[in-house]
């Protein structure tokens, strides 16, 4: 049987590994390379990458972080940030990437998604989606690391991506990022029940029980957490090992 | 020598740092001669069936696998597995090389979240020597749409998703295939790629 995914994430600026609380307040902490070898060992059943610099000179530092990883750890790499043509996501494969996870550029240019994945096969097209409640069963997608609405009705966003070819979802809840209050059920379940692709929770772990309940009341087939892990309040181990306490598939 | 031939598809850099970290030798090649020296072949592929079998023919190499995979150890992985069958049918009929009986299908059954991707357990039908030292709770990462249908006595190990999945293949002599990426399956790729080069 397919085991869910515990998937740590590392957002990375000038080869340095940060971690914003709400997207605001960065802390400098880490060295990239040597955090995804310490998330291997627990455990982690793949490691996302997520380059926040702004430069370019920025992205060769950040590209090197990606080599070398490839070089020493043999799980699944997931890179994001500032991808923006074919040829960043040609660049970002070639540095040992598995997949790429594209987010602001594919709201702004659909086609991105239809190229990557025809270019690239569907499977190492990831789409990052920011989104936020509006009303009852209504979410917005959010660009810009969650700052500008674009006024798109989520399920309408996850139709169309999954038909553009899309292999996977990372679906972050604004709401509920940095609260540590839980993944958000609500909208993860409605994404899950409306695509037939991966989807990954995203935004809101707090606890080990989060883990469990989001695997328990929705579809999704992975977690990510990022500060949680990255503070070493949890393990990947131990979510895992309590995972499976509750009769739920990991590796 | 392992000779892992690189005809433009995939991440070939990922099974070159396995090997590499393995320290198994190892050359990216189109060459023809390269192909013919080496001790061993790997195959690896992403993408879609049709273009991937033909920028291998673009290659020049087609022939020359078919034959070489007669005469020392073969492992094509992910596409380059399912490349080893008789016919693919991802949009359109396709050849493949025929190295194994057998052809290469969409996975279709009803609410089955497509693709069949992360970390899966082998379970092991028909053992083989790249399972040597192996348990019986292995897991593997998988990423895949298409699935191969051949004979039990070509699977060494299948997965559970929506039925049987065939996930090592194996004809009995010197080619091999590996559904899921062993270069990407942590410690259990490690050992199944290392035991690959312990066949040399």
């Amino acid at each position: 049987m397919l085991a869910k995914r515990i998937i740590p994430c590392l957002d990375v600026r000038n080869g340095k590994v940060v971690k914003g609380v709400n997207f605001e307040g960065i802390r400098d902490v880490g060295d990239p390379v040597e955090c995804a070898e310490e998330y291997n060992r627990q455990g982690a059943d793949e490691i996302v990458f997520y380059d926040i610099t702004a430069s370019f000179e920025g992205r060769g530092v950040f590209l090197d972080v990606v080599r070398e990883t490839a070089k020493k750890v043999f799980v699944p790499l997931t890179v994001g940030g500032g991808i923006k043509t074919v040829d960043d996501i040609r660049e970002t494969l070639r540095a040992g990437a598995d997949k790429v996870s594209v987010n602001s550029q594919a709201v702004k240019n659909p086609q991105l998604i239809r190229d990557g994945a025809d270019i690239f096969g569907s499977q190492c097209i990831c789409v990052g989606i920011d989104a936020k409640k509006i009303a009852d069963h209504k979410w917005t997608v959010y660009i810009n690391g969650g700052r500008v609405d674009m006024g798109i009705d989520l399920i309408d966003w996850v139709h169309q991506i999954e038909q553009l070819g899309a292999g996977e979802i990372c679906l972050n809840s604004i709401d509920a990022d940095g609260t540590k209050e839980g993944f958000d059920i609500e909208m993860l379940k409605a994404v899950c029940d409306n695509c037939n692709i991966p989807v990954i929770a995203s935004g809101g772990a707090g606890k080990i029980n989060d883990f469990a309940e989001v695997f328990e009341k929705t579809g999704a087939t992975a977690a990510l957490a990022a500060s949680l892990f990255h503070f070493k309040e949890l393990t990947v181990q131990e979510v895992k090992s309590y995972c499976r306490d509750r009769n739920i598939t990991v590796r | 020598m392992i000779a892992i031939i690189d005809y433009g598809a995939g991440n070939i850099f990922s099974v070159k740092n396995a090997l590499d970290y393995l320290g198994l030798e190892n050359i990216l090649t189109a060459d023809k001669d390269s192909v013919k020296n080496a001790d061993a072949i790997i195959l690896p592929g992403v993408g879609a069936f049709p273009s991937a079998m033909k920028m291998l023919e673009n290659s020049g190499l087609t022939e020359t696998i078919k034959e070489e995979a007669t005469k020392k150890p073969f492992l094509g992985i992910c596409l380059g597995m399912q490349m080893i069958f008789e016919k693919g049918y991802e949009f359109e009929e396709c050849d493949g090389l025929g190295l194994i009986k057998g052809s290469v299908r969409k996975m279709e059954e009803t609410e089955l979240i497509i693709p069949h991707m992360g970390w899966n357990k082998l379970e092991v039908l028909n053992n083989c020597k790249l399972l040597d030292g192996l348990g019986d709770n292995e897991y593997v990462y998988f990423v895949h749409s298409y699935k191969a249908e051949c004979a039990d006595n070509d699977i060494s190990a299948y997965c559970e998703y929506g039925g049987r999945v065939p996930a090592l293949v194996h004809d009995g002599k010197y080619v091999y295939g590996a559904q899921f990426h062993p270069e990407k399956s942590g410690e259990t790729g490690l050992k199944i790629l290392k035991n690959f080069g312990g066949l040399i």
